[in-house]
């Protein structure tokens, strides 16, 4: 009661400058409130992710939701472990992931730079195919891309098959060449005068200065292929071949009673696909920010 | 937006621009001034283009016009070296596409997910967006809590689904009697609504970015006024936020459109392929299951051809509009 009548009070003292920033009036409080409410609905899945992969029996109960001192064990890990060889299928996916972010670090920086700041012909055919290319989803191109890469190029079952259809990210090839383009026309202009070849301009000139636009770009070229399924579930045909997103999938269609646990146990191997993205993420959260992702889909 | 008012000087690079260059100071020879017409003042761009022009040219143009050839003739997957005949068939693939029930059911559901995914993506993401966007304590905190969905593997979050709305689950444990039967993913009313809901939640937190993201530019002053007008924070919203961020809500239901259209992982993973009997299969799912799995890739790519069409046709009316609202 006092409460309320105290942050009335408030509202009226100063009603124009402390409205929309101020999360001590009741407003303030309510658009808290929603944001926990919010992100717990957000964070709960993962929670329980984590919980549900520890129990020994699986507990679907509510009180499952909580973890139980007597119901806990590392089980479930080595049981999807020793069903889906983890080791390899993180470093399939490493492969994977690791081959997009080199060819879309290299070839993606230098198509983004010629063409925000190279003046060449051609130019507005590139640009022009690469916002159609951002348009249509890759998905429905896989027929005509699974009979060129594996029945064509017989490039079924291979890294470099997996890797082709997302070699260069091109919503990072468009945020680099976004940022190029904020950069002043009179810096490069100055290091031509100056004899720089525009190699030496790209790597000494202008790649230090979108430092954090590189970093936003791989974390979204990485979440691509790292989280992928459709591609490498059509591509390989043999488990040692398997992203682990895929190795898990397969395993959730065919595991039924052969564990003590099913649940637990994909959980697990669900907990150790998560983990990596959302650390990456978590630990360079401070380029992932709305004006960088913003810029990147503003076209 | 403010991106876009620097675009137009340097993205349409005209004939006008290179002649009206001024000349060099020393004369240069004939061959080099001419190499500079014909390729660009800088040709060394071509070089720096040239692999991603490469990428674009193999991996996307020519398996788009691969498909459209796919689809206008009888095609299927033989042992490797055994050539056969591959006749013109015209437009019979498009007529067994736009007549299979099956198709008409993948894209009744496309619709099912729009109705439900675009209003409910938008209103949270504006509403959470613009709750975010004032000074709230552990502002990063909840930032980085909405979008660890949106990076984490589709795979990862199914299964995690799967656990918590299967029939003795979580949540049915939480509704006790309320609970459908059969349960959510197995409902042939509730197995699309199931999917659109995940497929908001886990995308949400990059709207949410988004409208950040725009609000960011939208005035102070407009805020200001309008409570010192007596407005509301929900006549505000109204007023103030909605009309500011109207770019970032087209484009928001522009990316659904896309997003459905592209549906492939949940359904096939999060409902069993596409079940109930077919009531949450998505395009996508028919073209594996007819392209791949039943060999009938000249009706795959024809669906394919078909939706590519349908987001083109979809893009370029919202650019329209957005033209006609400038």
């Amino acid at each position: 009661m006092t409460l309320a009548t105290r942050s009335e009070d408030e509202v009226t003292v100063a009603p124009d400058d402390v409205v929309e920033d101020e999360p001590r009036t009741p407003r303030g409080w309510w658009r808290l409130a929603l944001l926990l409410v919010g992100a717990l609905v957000f964070v709960f899945p993962f929670y329980y992710m984590i919980v549900g992969s520890l129990q020994k029996t699986q507990n679907q109960s509510l009180s499952g939701a909580l973890p139980q001192p007597g119901n806990l064990t590392l089980h479930n890990y080595s049981e999807v472990n020793a069903a889906l060889d983890l080791g390899r299928a993180l470093i399939n996916s490493g492969i994977f992931t690791g081959g997009v972010l080199l060819a879309t670090v290299i070839f993606g920086v230098l198509a983004g730079y010629a063409l925000a700041q190279l003046h060449f012909r051609g130019r507005s055919l590139l640009f022009v195919m690469m916002l159609l290319l951002l348009m249509v989803p890759f998905q429905l191109l896989i027929i005509p891309l699974y009979v060129l890469i594996v029945r064509n190029y017989g490039l079924g079952n291979s890294y470099l098959g997996m890797i082709a259809p997302f070699a260069i990210n091109s919503t990072a090839v468009f945020i680099f060449r976004q940022y190029f383009m904020q950069l002043p026309k009179e810096l490069f202009d100055a290091a031509r005068i100056d004899g720089a070849n525009e190699l030496r301009i790209l790597t000494r000139v202008a790649l230090p200065l979108v430092r954090p636009a590189l970093l936003t770009a791989m974390l979204l070229t990485f979440i691509g292929p790292w989280n992928e399924y459709l591609w490498p579930f059509l591509i390989t045909k043999q488990q040692r071949m398997e992203p682990l997103a895929v190795a898990l999938a397969n395993y959730m269609n065919t595991v039924q009673s052969t564990v003590a646990n099913p649940f637990g146990t994909i959980l697990a191997g669900a907990f150790v696909l998560a983990v990596p993205a959302v650390v990456l993420f978590l630990a360079f959260q401070r380029y992932f920010i709305a004006p960088n992702i913003g810029s990147a889909v503003k076209g | 937006m403010k991106v876009e008012a620097e675009l137009p000087p340097r993205t349409r690079p005209s004939v006008v621009e290179l002649e009206a260059e001024p000349p060099p100071s020393a004369p240069e020879p004939l061959v080099k001034r001419l190499g500079r017409v014909v390729l660009g003042r800088q040709p060394i761009g071509l070089a720096f283009g040239a692999p991603y022009a490469l990428f674009i040219a193999v991996l996307f143009a020519y398996p788009l016009g691969l498909s459209v050839w796919i689809s206008f003739h009888s095609y299927f997957f033989t042992a490797p070296g055994v050539s056969v005949a591959r006749p013109f068939v015209g437009f019979a693939n498009y007529r067994a596409v736009l007549s299979d029930p099956a198709v008409r059911q993948s894209l009744l559901n496309i619709l099912i997910f729009l109705v439900i995914n675009v209003p409910l993506t938008v209103g949270l993401s504006m509403l959470l967006a613009s709750a975010l966007n004032s000074l709230i304590p552990f502002r990063a905190f909840f930032r980085a809590c909405f979008y660890v969905p949106y990076v984490t593997a589709s795979v990862a979050m199914v299964a995690v689904w799967l656990f918590m709305f299967n029939s003795t689950g979580v949540v049915n444990a939480v509704l006790g009697p309320l609970a459908p039967v059969p349960s959510w993913l197995v409902n042939q009313g509730w197995a699309m609504p199931s999917v659109a809901v995940y497929v908001t939640w886990k995308q949400l937190g990059f709207f949410i970015l988004l409208y950040l993201a725009a609000l960011q530019n939208v005035p102070k002053e407009l805020y200001e006024a309008a409570s010192m007008d007596g407005a509301s924070w929900w006549h505000r919203l109204w007023a103030v936020t909605v009309p500011g961020v109207r770019t970032v809500t087209t484009l928001i239901t522009l990316l659904a459109i896309i997003v459905g259209a592209n549906l492939f992982t949940e359904p096939y993973l999060l409902t069993a392929g596409g079940g109930p009997s077919g009531k949450s299969a998505s395009p996508v799912l028919l073209m594996y299951q007819t392209g791949i799995e039943q060999n009938h890739p000249d009706f795959a790519s024809a669906l394919g051809v078909l939706l590519v069409l349908g987001v083109l046709v979809v893009v370029a009316a919202q650019r329209l509009l957005q033209r006609h609202q400038a």
